[in-house]
């Protein structure tokens, strides 16, 4: 009798033992692959951004060419330790949603909508042979449309030049807002300026970037077709290079160097 | 149970009993997957895989299956083949599996599987309901492929991500068309699919729940009263 308590009983619980030995063997067993490539494609990621990606090489050798950074965003110093977290698997946007260590952004400068953010962020120094200041790779991230996007920026060593800008993670329609990685569009951002007078001027405007203006090397053009995730773009740009975002830090290096 | 028998279940579903256009199933992820061919492509044998081994295992163990919970042991087997799937597309092909995102898990939900398990399996032997899966996964396949070819060509000019017409944005010639990208557009071509298949098979055309009944004099508004 197959519909008899006991039977019903011993028949699900045996599927369910079964079949929870196959995920869980499934789960465990994959775990470790699964986890390098995430780490692998951030990373990949981090050095596109900074524009020494070479595909051939091996992903591991070539990110020891950067030089991760705690930074306080208190202050704008840059940390080689922090607590007892490790450089190399600090991971700033998981510690942004933690209350103890992170700081809710008020409404009124929340402009890219980042809502908390980490008190200790990470960021990376690429250094060229005799050990000189190349570019800074900073982490980025604020509204779109949809949802949040999720970057990485260079700069140049002049601390006002960028020098690439890729996102890792966004939620924007194809064919419109999904743009930010059209490569054509991302190697418009190489050259372009940051700040004017202490300022934050870069923008993405509408339509095309007239080249006679004498703004134009602090504007990018927009997305056609996608003005509210343009108007992320340079929101989260004005909120990550202000006041509470990496400025102290950029003018900390500036001394430095 | 002979090799024709075998060739048949096989082979009906590809196109007389398409689960897509003949059943009307596996609808959102159609929708949702076919803008980029070889993103399809993955989620085609994801779904081929699953169903083929769902109806499987769910055949194998038929006859022990308690009638009052059998959806649940369905689900059950169904949810553990779609994890491992998952799991695997996360650990080798971890690009596709960013782009698949949530609807490799969302297989599980998908109608065709629980369908063929409750139609077939539950009634069927064991290598039948295999080649049912089978057969039922590659007739998912076959439309989705087609949809994701047209999309993806007619919408970003590229196929398998290789460009094939060059694109005005990139200074070539083909303006690309932008609707096909937003999901509605598979609704358009899963339609016009079906009606070349019901024009061409015409028993697969179902009668009408309805009467037309035809239209009513119009009333004269020039005699309507007005109350302002």
């Amino acid at each position: 009798m197959n519909d008899s308590i006991l039977k019903t009983l011993t028949v699900s619980f045996l599927v369910c033992l079964f079949c929870s030995l196959v995920v869980s063997y499934a789960a465990v067993s994959l775990r470790d692959m699964q986890n390098l490539n995430k780490l692998n494609d951030q990373r990949i990621k981090i050095l596109k951004t900074a524009a020494i990606y070479n595909p051939e090489e091996s992903i591991e050798s070539q990110f020891s060419r950067l030089t991760p950074k705690f930074v306080d965003f208190s202050n704008g110093k840059l940390l080689d330790a922090y607590g007892e977290y490790d450089l190399n698997t600090y991971d700033p946007v998981y510690f942004s949603k933690q209350p103890e260590h992170s700081t809710p952004i008020p409404v009124s400068k929340d402009i890219a909508i980042v809502k908390n953010r980490e008190n200790i962020g990470k960021i990376y120094l690429l250094k060229d042979s005799t050990n000189n200041l190349e570019k800074i790779i900073l982490p980025i991230r604020g509204y779109g449309l949809w949802g949040t996007l999720f970057g990485y920026i260079a700069i140049d060593k002049d601390l006002n030049t960028i020098r690439g800008l890729e996102f890792y993670s966004h939620k924007e329609t194809p064919g419109l807002g999904a743009e930010v990685d059209n490569p054509k569009w991302k190697a418009l951002w190489d050259g372009k300026t940051i700040y004017k007078n202490n300022t934050v001027e870069i923008e993405v405007i509408k339509g095309k970037v007239d080249s006679s203006n004498q703004m134009a090397s602090y504007q990018v053009d927009g997305l056609s077709g996608a003005t509210l995730t343009s108007r992320g773009v340079t929101n989260m740009l004005v909120y990550w290079f202000g006041e509470s975002g990496y400025k102290e830090t950029l003018k900390n290096i500036n001394y430095d160097s | 149970m002979t090799v024709k028998q075998y060739k048949q279940v096989l082979a009906k579903p590809l196109l007389e009993e398409n689960p897509i256009t003949l059943q009307i199933l596996g609808i959102c992820s159609a929708l949702a997957v076919t803008s980029n061919l070889s993103v399809t492509l993955v989620m085609c044998v994801a779904l081929t895989f699953v169903v083929s081994f769902s109806n499987l295992f769910i055949s194998i163990i038929r006859n022990y299956i308690p009638s009052s919970v059998r959806i649940i042991v369905q689900m059950t087997i169904i949810a553990s083949l779609v994890i491992v799937v998952d799991e695997l597309l996360k650990a080798y092909d971890y690009e596709t599996s960013k782009k698949l995102s949530v609807f490799v898990g969302l297989i599980i939900t998908n109608c065709i599987v629980m369908g063929r398990a409750e139609a077939f399996a539950m009634k069927e032997k064991p290598f039948l309901s295999f080649l049912d899966g089978l057969g039922n996964g590659l007739g998912y396949s076959i439309i989705l492929i087609a949809v994701a070819i047209v999309r993806e060509l007619f919408g970003t000019g590229t196929l398998m991500g290789y460009e094939i017409l060059p694109l005005v944005s990139n200074g070539g010639w083909y303006p690309a068309n932008n609707l096909l990208l937003l999901p509605p557009s598979s609704f358009i071509l899963i339609g016009l699919m079906i009606w070349g298949i019901r024009a061409y098979k015409t028993d697969q055309i179902e009668p009408n729940e309805y009467k037309l009944s035809g239209h009513a004099s119009a009333p004269d508004l020039s005699k309507r009263e007005l109350n302002v």
